[in-house]
């Protein structure tokens, strides 16, 4: 891997590690299922039918659209955001979209129509604007409406995390040079972005292919299905391990293809390479029509994202949440969440961090050229375990681990593996762009003053990442906070989540105690992303 | 010499046994509800735990169909004694694993219909029913005709069949009923299907969040909001061509067949012990004896005309048939 006389980098190996222990994770649960399998491979040859043929085509169509609706508005909010980096609230509103994701499926279509439903707030106004009565939003837009919900935060936060990497000597310049709003957007800003958009995109991307119970509930019949929802039948009811892993590798393979178009379109442009002189302030000030826009985009927006939640919130304020907060399984279900939110949060980070690191040791040693394998595999190709079902992996090591031991003794590693796996690519884009920038700044005068390894960390890398990796451990938190495959599978009397317990409450009619779940649930992810972006916070000088 | 040897065989005898003697455990695998701060296990546990003299170990998983998968996951090595929480869709396919032991004699069984099953043993069950919003639906389907024709401006929220055990209650339900008109059934019902949702749960959800005026969900259903909620809103609706049986069992594993505490559990299982808790925890309606009477609310509740069920044979055979034909139909 390292030419002849290159130093061996520590970064690499790091890398290399991080590599290995996804690898180990998927492959080791894939091959698990597929040796169970192997003595009966009729059911996953059978899968390939027409119906297959429609469900993989809706699966892409919706994650298509849902991608772009996503992420297009999430560019002019994350610019309008960038362009005004002091006003009340702004850092809520940033806390706030870290929310979204801890939230159960089922809590997000309900808040959504708590909305736009049939029933809903604005149901009566719909109804009239439609002519009648309102039919609610089943079908393709309710699974759109539902996963720009998710996933417009998601792409804001990380395109804001592109754009706080623009060094303000540009913005300094700019100024002088009396650029306009476009001209900054189009010199300054765009070639920021659209570094991050491919990764961002094929994120959103990838969490809307593996969309399940919001395409089932929203959809309006089976018509509108996943693959998803094709792997998690062929496990759950026909019990078919075969046909199970030959769905994931077509999810994987199909989730590739676009992707790796994805990437074509994006350009790999590199940061710039001078060290940072100015102090960090922004020059070029938004006028007033400009600033009229941004304010508009930026409550416009908080409007979108806050509706369902204050649904959300109202309908768990219904609920006896005292009586809730005090019971012994709540209390119980909120530490074992947290710890294990918080674990998983921490292994990712790391993996993120190392993945980004060696990727980044690798483009610089590689100075142009064609990449390799191993270096396709840290840049993106690890970011594909988000479309590896975690029922998949869950089955899959119960498999292999049957034969060695107790199931139950290793369920809550099972969980936190899986879960900080699961938001590594989420970690790798809030901490990469940060990282290059910086590495492009730092690394020949590293090299000239021969400062490297834990001293380069800590002095010279961690002031600039303390803030992207406390993005990246917030958002990871909120993931595993909000994990359902995984526990799913390994849940037990011992290892009980918050989102288990909501859904247990749910499941015997107990909706309200589900309702004021759900809001503690908000709460807790809250409270941890604001602690998480505390720590986070530059020290002002 | 010989009496030391003794000795050292006595006392490795004895460090064998004495673990074992210390307490006798019993494992039961069953499905998340059963165990809950409010569901029938807790009072369960006590009751057997005082019998016996011995400790009953739960360990819960999400719901029937994830408990024959764990089994099937764990395979020979499994530590489940007991599995109690499959329904008798899934009980042929249960047996093929293998995995399971026949019982031995237990009394007092009473399901409709009558049960002779040598492995398996019930301890509740009840019918699948349309429940409705007696304030937005006035006037209730009363027959899954009615339903199947009726104006599709009413919606109902259904369950999906390859995710749910409601779901593929109402696929069998229309198959029992309309035989190989099913798939003509269903294409006219579809018009009056606001959504399928992944599992009971969400379909609930919608319904009392009001989105839909008719759920697929238990007559046992207005027992619950009747007694705990004390309203009257929700109803099933009774339908003239009778109504689909699931009837909830419990099995001994071959691990548990040499655990003794396990054949004493199943027949503890069908007394008063364990089946006065049944009804308003599990909401459903007992299938043993029970001590105490009924409550009064349980009288109120739709009495189907007739009980409609495949045997479990019939629904291995044919699930996946059954459940493509309703795909192929509402996936149009």
């Amino acid at each position: 891997m390292t030419r002849p006389g290159a130093p061996a980098d520590i970064r690499i190996f790091a890398g290399l590690a991080a590599l290995a222990f996804i690898a180990v994770l998927v492959c080791g649960a894939l091959a698990g299922l597929a040796v169970e399998g192997a003595g009966d491979l009729s059911g996953a040859l059978s899968a390939f039918d027409p119906y297959l043929l429609r469900v993989a085509r809706f699966t892409l169509w919706q994650a298509a659209l849902s991608t772009l609706l996503s992420v297009l508005p999430a560019l002019f909010l994350a610019r309008a955001l960038s362009r005004h980096p002091v006003f009340p609230g702004r850092g809520f509103i940033l806390q706030l979209f870290a929310v979204p994701l801890a939230l159960p499926a089922i809590v997000v279509a309900l808040g959504v129509l708590a909305l736009l439903g049939r029933a809903g707030f604005m149901a009566d106004a719909l109804g009239k604007l439609a002519g009648g009565t309102w039919p609610g939003i089943y079908g393709l837009s309710g699974i759109l409406v539902a996963h720009v919900f998710f996933n417009l935060p998601l792409a804001a936060r990380l395109f804001l995390e592109a754009l706080q990497t623009v060094p303000s000597d540009q913005w300094r310049l700019a100024s002088q040079l009396g650029m306009g709003a476009r001209a900054g957007f189009r010199l300054i800003e765009w070639p920021a972005l659209r570094q991050a958009l491919p990764g961002v995109a094929g994120l959103v991307f990838m969490l809307c292919v593996t969309s399940f119970t919001i395409v089932l509930t929203l959809g309006g019949g089976p018509a509108a299905s996943t693959l998803e929802v094709a792997i998690y039948q062929a496990l759950r009811f026909d019990f078919d391990p075969a046909r199970a892993v030959a769905l994931t590798l077509l999810q994987i393979g199909l989730t590739v293809l676009v992707v790796s178009v994805l990437a074509w379109l994006g350009a790999n442009t590199s940061g710039d390479a001078n060290l940072q002189v100015a102090p960090p302030r922004r020059y070029l000030a938004a006028g007033g029509a400009e600033t009229a826009i941004n304010a508009g985009l930026i409550v416009l927006a908080l409007a979108f994202v806050a509706g369902p939640m204050v649904a959300i919130v109202a309908a768990g304020l219904q609920a006896d949440l005292g009586r809730l907060a005090g019971e012994a399984a709540v209390q119980r279900a909120a530490a074992t969440s947290i710890v294990l939110a918080f674990v998983s949060a921490f292994i990712s980070a790391l993996l993120s961090l190392a993945l980004v690191a060696a990727r980044r040791a690798l483009s610089s040693r590689r100075r142009g050229g064609r990449k390799r394998l191993f270096e396709h595999a840290v840049e993106t190709g690890a970011g594909f375990v988000l479309v590896v079902p975690p029922i998949v992996i869950g089955a899959g090591w119960f498999l292999v681990l049957r034969h060695f031991g107790d199931l139950f003794a290793v369920a809550p590693a099972m969980v936190a593996a899986v879960n900080a796996v699961m938001a590594m690519p989420f970690a790798v884009r809030a901490v990469r762009p940060a990282y290059d920038a910086a590495s492009e700044r730092h690394d020949l005068l590293c090299a000239q003053l021969g400062v490297s390894g834990w001293n380069r960390f800590t002095l010279i890398d961690w002031p600039v990442l303390r803030r992207p990796l406390a993005t990246a451990f917030a958002f990871a938190m909120a993931l595993s906070l909000g994990d359902l495959g995984v526990i799913a599978l390994f849940g037990s009397d011992s290892v009980q989540t918050l989102p288990y317990l909501l859904l247990a409450r749910m499941g015997s009619y107990r909706t309200q105690d589900a309702a004021g779940l759900a809001l503690l649930l908000g709460l807790v992810c809250l409270a941890l992303v604001l602690a998480a972006d505390r720590l986070g916070r530059e020290r002002r000088t | 010499m010989r009496s030391l040897l003794f000795a050292l065989v006595s006392a490795a005898v004895l460090a064998v046994v004495a673990p074992a003697s210390a307490k006798d455990k019993l494992t039961i695998y069953t499905y998340e509800s059963f165990t809950a701060d409010w569901g029938p296990g807790p009072v369960v546990k006590k009751n057997f735990e005082a019998e016996c003299g011995c400790e009953v170990d739960f360990v819960s998983v999400a719901d029937g169909v994830a408990l024959l998968n764990r089994l099937k996951l764990e395979g020979g090595s499994t530590k489940a004694d007991l599995v109690l929480g499959l329904d008798t869709n899934l009980t042929a396919e249960a047996k093929a694993t293998g995995l399971f032991a026949p019982h031995g004699p237990v009394s007092n069984v009473d399901v409709p219909g009558g049960w002779s099953d040598d492995t398996f043993v019930p301890y509740d069950y009840g019918y699948f029913a349309v429940v409705y919003d007696t304030e937005s639906l006035k006037e209730p389907p009363k027959s899954l005709k009615d339903l199947v024709e009726g104006d599709p401006n009413q919606k109902i929220v259904i369950e999906d069949p390859r995710t749910s055990t409601p779901g593929l209650g109402l696929v069998l339900w229309m198959k029992s009923v309309y035989g190989d008109k099913a798939a003509e059934a269903w294409s006219k019902l579809k018009g009056r299907v606001l959504t399928v949702t992944p599992g009971w749960s969400e379909a609930y959800g919608l319904f009392t969040k009001g989105e839909a005026p008719m759920v697929l969900s238990y007559t046992t259903s207005p027992a619950y909001h009747m007694i705990e909620d004390k309203t009257d809103r929700y109803q099933a609706a009774s339908f003239a061509e009778g109504h689909y049986l699931q009837i909830e069992v419990a099995g001994m594993t071959r691990h548990g067949a040499e655990n003794p505490l396990a054949q004493e559990f199943l027949a503890f299982m069908t007394g008063p012990g364990f089946q006065d808790a049944v009804p308003e925890t599990q909401w459903m309606y007992p299938a043993g004896k029970m001590d105490k009477p009924l409550d009064p609310v349980f009288d109120r509740l739709v009495e189907p005309a007739k009980t409609l069920i495949f045997s479990s044979d019939d629904v291995a055979a044919n699930r996946k048939a059954w459940v493509d034909e309703w795909l192929g139909v509402m996936s149009k």
